[in-house]
């Protein structure tokens, strides 16, 4: 393997596709695909946060998913670090899951409750063999929980006996326990209140800058992701309809649905409310089994046209690193 | 003229193997005739067991409560008779909950379960209800309100879902909606959707509403007044404006702190509020929040500070060093209240 430059992808992902087969009645016949993930590309470079957003359906945690290998991509690449993993099997890619981690949303449906904390964190290094000597593995434990701000005492306890918070901390020293290079964050603080959220959130920032991790921040709450990430992809009905680096895309958003997205969310300041223009886009979001033709947005988009309806919008860089896939936004640089 | 609702010293408390929580601890607010009032807390600060209290809907055991009265249109809420109680729920005070899936019956037509509350509360026959239905149903923004009215709760989406549950609540013309945590469960351009929904209906029709939410933003955008809880006791009380510019609460000075804004650039790191909630079962004599906060003193120590009024006109706040805070915390409101760049 070479050594790459800290700014080369760790991650590409290119063309991905996964769609699950819906049947129906006595015999299973196949009625259709649910189109999860239909096509999207992107890339996260090493030590970066790449933030994917979007709401409920549109592909995001599939695309996780994907990555993590838990799913076999219906087609697309996913090269990891040179290698392309979408189609790797049996003892390549256990290898590979010591390099890519995840944390889930709910602490509470992560962690198995008969296991005490210690033993729940332990579990992945017995099993990829990593560490055999059990002592110098409860060691490891003792140190895993410690960066992650938790007593060491914490080891000998159960879930239950741990608030929210505390147990996505625990999430957390388990995905590092393998030393990972790359970590998947599905929802991470999305389960937790306002005031843990916070303590989160800086934890995974510390985390990232102590062991040059990389992540890919799945989730829904933008303003957490405006804060975590250096780049933000926006995924909607299974394509990425915008991405560019944080400040630009929150800024600056092109694509008529991430201006709807960002318009929808409240900021904590009635000053700003008052004087904020408010009209909510309008409908929901389609199936993804049966999505609308051409560009999938059209049916509730402003801004559609005639040919919207026609023709599926190619991604197009409306200025370096800012890349949008909508036929009606101008090129500005 | 009186407030459309006053609660007064409210306490509920819930019996467990682990001790008495008191979830609600002493809460006194009013809400006036037709405005809007949030209720902010985190999970466990009471503001769910605060407003099922003032309907007296918490399951007993191991439920209760003990104290308090809740002054609705002059009469109290706790001396009613079940009988009573029953005609002032759904049909004076009208409720939309967090989860519209688990709060609508899946077994009912949409139709049914509107026209049910209405042959229920209003005495009307099925022809008029229906009729009343249909208008209810256009009222909250449902295209096509005959199919609609057939169908049942799975074959709606969220969002529709809450609109049933919103036209369900209005369907008696209640003065005062309780709507806990509305649009939690709901995507953000959903939420969007009903939260606009309900504020036009509440201001059109007139209706009060209690916003119970964690939402700092949804509380900005919406909320004439607020309550801030925590560990079952309102800890800061006061217009939204002067709430978010002007705390006087440590508790909400770390909580708007904490919360990463869109509006602003990224920052390389959040401002948390340190520690944990307390365990209820375990409250001293002081005040709850001294363990988290950066301002405690002795006297925090020895006695919980009441919810008194502060130097900001129509604000309160429970803590010793309530005046004291404004000056403590100089850079604090220029950095609130400043206005994206």
């Amino acid at each position: 393997m070479n050594a790459a430059s800290p700014a080369s992808p760790l991650l590409e992902v290119r063309g991905l596709r996964m769609h699950f087969p819906v049947s129906e009645g006595l015999l299973g016949r196949k009625v259709g695909d649910v189109k999860a993930v239909d096509g999207i590309d992107f890339t996260v470079r090493r030590g970066e946060t790449l933030g994917l957003v979007g709401e409920s359906g549109c592909g995001k945690t599939t695309t996780g998913r994907c990555v993590l290998r838990l799913e076999k991509p219906t087609a697309g690449q996913i090269i990891f670090d040179g290698v392309d993993i979408a189609s790797l099997g049996g003892k390549q890619l256990q290898a590979l899951r010591q390099r890519i981690q995840v944390i889930f949303q709910d602490p509470y449906s992560s962690l198995n409750p008969r296991m005490t904390i210690g033993q729940i964190i332990a579990e992945p290094m017995f099993v990829h063999g990593i560490e055999p000597n059990a002592t110098k593995r409860m060691e490891r434990v003792h140190e895993l929980l410690t960066i992650c701000g938790l007593n060491a005492g914490f080891a000998d306890r159960y879930p239950h006996e741990m608030s929210g918070g505390q147990r996505q901390r625990v999430g957390i020293a388990r995905a590092l326990a393998m030393n990972p290079e790359f970590i998947v964050c599905d929802e991470p603080v999305s389960a937790l209140d306002v005031s843990i959220q916070a303590q989160v959130v800086n934890l995974l920032e510390d985390l990232r800058e102590k062991f040059g991790l990389t992540y890919l921040f799945i989730a829904h709450d933008l303003s957490v992701v405006r804060h975590l990430c250096q780049r933000v992809a926006v995924m909607y009905l299974g394509h990425i309809v915008e991405m560019a680096d944080s400040d630009t895309l929150f800024d600056n958003p092109q694509h008529p649905y991430t201006r709807a997205l960002l318009a929808a969310v409240p900021v904590p300041d009635p000053d700003v409310e008052q004087g904020r223009e408010f009209r909510p886009v309008k409908g929901e979001v389609p199936s993804p089994m049966n999505p609308p033709s051409g560009c999938v947005f059209h049916p509730r988009c402003p801004m559609a046209v005639d040919r919207c309806s026609k023709e599926a919008p190619q991604p197009r860089e409306i200025a370096p690193g800012h890349m949008v896939a909508c036929s009606e936004v101008k090129i500005t640089g | 003229m009186p407030a459309l609702l006053e609660i007064q010293n409210l306490h509920t408390e819930f019996r467990t193997g682990a001790g008495t929580i008191h979830a609600v601890d002493g809460i006194t607010y009013s809400v006036n005739a037709g405005e809007t009032v949030a209720i902010v807390g985190e999970s466990g600060s009471g503001k769910s067991v605060g407003a099922l209290s003032i309907l007296r809907l918490i399951p007993d055991p191991p439920g209760r409560i003990t104290q308090g009265t809740v002054l609705f249109g002059g009469r109290d809420l706790m001396t009613l008779t079940e009988e009573q109680m029953r005609q002032v729920r759904g049909s004076e005070i009208g409720m939309v909950f967090q989860e519209p899936m688990t709060s609508l019956n899946p077994v009912l037509t949409i139709g049914r379960q509107i026209t049910e509350t209405l042959e229920q509360h209003r005495g009307v026959d099925r022809a008029t209800a229906q009729k009343r239905a249909v208008e209810l149903v256009g009222l909250v923004g449902i295209a096509d309100p005959i199919r609609r009215l057939k169908q049942y709760p799975h074959q709606l989406s969220g969002g529709m879902r809450q609109r049933i549950m919103i036209a369900i609540a209005l369907a008696c013309d209640p003065k005062l909606i309780i709507a806990d945590e509305p649009t939690t469960a709901l995507d953000v351009t959903i939420q969007a959707q009903i939260l606009e929904l309900m504020k036009d209906l509440t201001h059109r029709l007139g209706i009060a509403l209690i916003i119970i939410t964690h939402n700092l933003g949804v509380v900005a955008r919406y909320a004439n007044r607020v309550n801030v809880m925590y560990a079952g006791r309102i800890v800061e009380s006061g217009p939204a404006r002067a709430i978010y510019h002007t705390p006087r609460h440590p508790y909400t000075i770390a909580l708007l702190r904490s919360v990463p804004r869109l509006d602003r650039p990224r920052q390389a790191r959040l401002d948390p509020v340190e520690g944990q909630p307390p365990d209820l079962t375990r409250l001293d004599a002081g005040c709850s929040f001294r363990p988290r906060c950066r301002f405690a003193i002795a006297a925090c120590a020895a006695s919980r500070p009441r919810l008194e009024a502060t130097s900001n006109p129509g604000q309160s706040a429970a803590c010793f060093r309530a005046d004291e805070l404004a000056s403590l915390t100089g850079t604090n409101e220029a950095a609130l209240a400043g206005a994206p760049a």
